[in-house]
């Protein structure tokens, strides 16, 4: 216990600084921006920022990045409760209810639950990874090539049993994804591989290329598919302020949602998305006004908000201890570790403890920001929701273009970052999900060097995967969290929650 | 839209099974120069291979079930923003080190602006300027990138 006062207070020490405390806020505010607007989101965003992080510090750049996601996730809720358009993907729960309420006339209370509820959860979940952290992190000090494998298998698996759709198409997306990631000199030997002779492609495919065609060029394509403009009519809002009755009823569905969110977390493939269906889904069975979900129940409200909220900052502890993405966003934050020299991994916490506890730090700062941002300034958000989709996407292009190009002022970034632009548009048309792919690409020159050197270390003998011990449960993890998603049953739930 | 023969019952399925199997037959195709190794020590092929293998065999399934199950069809394409948005990358890479950053970049950002079907001048243009402008202010003057503001082809330098 004092061990985690002592980590915090260092972490504080770095959070509070003056410049920190400013990247903080622009992490946050530009998260809430994004998570209001729809059509730009908080991956694309961190995506467009990742050259801009190179000219800071790292403890800086993380802390900013952290901030978009989070911080989106409270604007998400705000557009969703509002005018029934979700911002994020997280708050497409929140919706049903959260916008019903609203009609009501009972925007305020929808609102102020969001924000309350987010916080609370925040909180508890920053106490949960500077608790948890350390010990997984000192638990992955004794893993072995095989262990490491095996755990980038489980994540793998996980994310393909959680995208949508078809799970066979979600395989096929993340072995092309590691197959893109062997595009460049190998390892070990140096020689050059699928590069076609070219210079430009011996250091690999950029990264940053490849998130921005993916996300950034491929989803403002998908766009301008539908353009008929949004009537945003926005009440009002009034009653920010709960009375004694309405506070005490989102008690609750609050420690409810906070609990499973931080839970669902922190597994591989976890996070925000789902976090918040997984809590609605637990409020429609066990809320005492279970019967009232759906028609604008505050319920609905309280427990996907703040399991969004604690999903989107436990998500962090795979990523800061083992080095492992357990969603796209994660995959971005390895990236601009990779970008800053730092190997993920769980060295960090102890080559780098001011960074790793600065991080965890600023989100309960963050926490406190958007807490301020989102109530009171209401108004201002609801502002952003006026600016129409084709004023705004040239701007994101521009950034994306200068951005790209900035990483190492090569043209043929520019150019990878179009193709995968077309490329990514292209596998939204075929119901292919570009998420594993991208999960596939970051993870895959770390899973061939892990298991070139178990097969090294076992003489070529396979079943060393299954030999040792966390290696075997984390194979059969794998195996398991693919072959549920396969029983009928459990597929049907899986499609109806995500059509929901 | 292309009339697509009956036998395919799920156009996204067949077509996605395709894609994969062309992007494996990409890869196969450059295998043959990268030697496998063995299991004990696997080369810089072995890993690609095994993958490759895998890919093709995923795509051949996805393919054949598009033929079985039923599926929705493609929908349209908006070309025009596709067009539009591509296009104006691609131009940017070409011309960014031989314009420089100020006309590249008003380039770009005017023909994007045309990808949307609510296009009108005036929107457009101050887009334009706006975005031109802040693009040097924050990226050269800011960030101090090594962009030309206007390169030779500009007369500049």
């Amino acid at each position: 216990m004092a061990g985690i006062i002592s980590n915090l207070g260092l972490g504080f020490e770095q959070a509070l600084s003056l410049t920190n405390l400013f990247y903080c806020f622009v992490g946050v505010f530009l998260g809430t921006v994004v998570g209001v607007l729809p059509g730009l989101g908080p991956i694309a965003t961190i995506a467009m920022l990742l050259p801009v992080t190179l000219t800071l510090k790292p403890v800086s750049a993380l802390i900013m990045l952290a901030g978009i996601y989070y911080g989106a996730q409270y604007g998400g809720s705000t557009t969703a409760i509002l005018i029934n358009v979700p911002g994020e993907s997280s708050s497409v729960v929140t919706a049903i209810d959260g916008y019903k309420l609203a009609r009501r006339g009972k925007a305020g209370y929808a609102l102020a639950t969001a924000a309350l509820g987010s916080f609370f959860a925040g909180t508890v979940s920053t106490f949960l990874i500077a608790g948890f952290a350390p010990a997984l992190a000192a638990f992955a000090l004794k893993f072995g090539p095989a262990e490491y494998f095996s755990l980038m298998v489980l994540g793998l698996a996980a994310s393909v049993s959680l995208a949508h759709g078809s799970i066979i198409k979600a395989l096929a997306m993340v072995v092309i994804g590691l197959l893109l990631g062997t595009i460049g000199q190998d390892l070990y030997t140096g020689t050059p591989r699928f590069t076609f002779g070219s210079l430009d492609l011996s250091d690999g495919l950029e990264f940053v290329a490849l998130a921005m065609g993916l996300f950034g060029i491929g989803e403002i394509v998908r766009n301008l598919e539908d353009e008929s403009q949004r009537t945003a009519i926005v009440q009002k809002v009034t009653d920010l302020i709960p009375s004694k009755e309405e506070l005490k009823r989102i008690i609750a569905p609050v420690l409810r949602g906070t609990a499973l969110g931080s839970v669902l977390g922190i597994l591989p493939g976890g996070g925000a998305l789902l976090a918040s269906f997984a809590a609605y889904a637990l409020e429609k069975r066990v809320s005492r006004h279970r019967h009232e979900i759906g028609t604008g129940a505050i319920e609905g409200v309280a427990g996907p908000e703040s399991a969004n909220n604690a999903g989107a900052q436990t998500s962090f502890i795979p990523m800061l201890t083992l080095g492992i993405p357990s969603n796209p966003v994660m995959a971005l934050m390895i990236g601009a570790m990779i970008i800053q020299g730092i190997v993920p991994g769980p060295n960090v916490i102890n080559d780098k403890p001011e960074l790793f506890w600065g991080i965890i730090a600023s989100m309960w700062v963050g926490n406190v920001m958007l807490l301020i941002l989102n109530l009171p300034l209401i108004g201002i958000w609801v502002k952003f929701l006026s600016v129409p989709y084709h004023v705004l996407f040239p701007g994101i292009m521009a950034v994306c273009c200068i951005g790209v190009y900035s990483v190492s002022n090569n043209p043929f970034d520019v150019f990878t970052m179009a193709a995968f632009g077309v490329v990514g548009y292209a596998l939204v048309k075929l119901d292919c999900e570009p998420a594993p792919l991208l999960l596939g690409f970051i993870i895959g020159r770390m899973l061939e060097e892990y298991l070139r050197r178990a097969m090294l270390l076992s003489r070529g003998d396979p079943m060393v995967f299954f030999e040792r011990p966390y290696s075997r449960y984390l194979l059969i993890a794998a195996i398991l969290s693919l072959v549920v998603v396969l029983i009928p049953s459990v597929g049907k739930k899986r499609e109806e929650a995500f059509r929901e | 839209m292309l009339r697509l023969p009956s036998f395919i019952k799920s156009p996204k399925d067949f077509f996605a099974g395709i894609l994969f199997i062309a992007v494996a037959g990409v890869f196969a195709s450059q295998l043959r120069d990268l030697p496998v190794g063995s299991a004990f020590r696997m080369g810089p092929g072995y890993f690609p291979m095994v993958l490759t293998g895998l890919l093709g065999a995923l795509g051949l399934i996805i393919m054949v079930g598009g033929l079985r199950g039923k599926g929705e069809p493609i929908s349209n394409v908006p070309w025009r923003g596709l067009l539009f948005v591509v296009l104006p990358v691609v131009f940017f890479g070409l011309t960014l080190k031989g314009l420089g950053l100020v006309p590249s970049l008003a380039v770009t950002v005017f023909a994007t602006t045309l990808g949307s079907t609510h296009w009108n001048l005036r929107t457009a243009l101050i887009n334009t300027a706006v975005l031109t402008i802040s693009g040097w202010l924050i990226f050269i003057k800011a960030l101090g990138l090594p962009i030309p503001v206007f390169g030779p082809w500009a007369g500049g330098y």
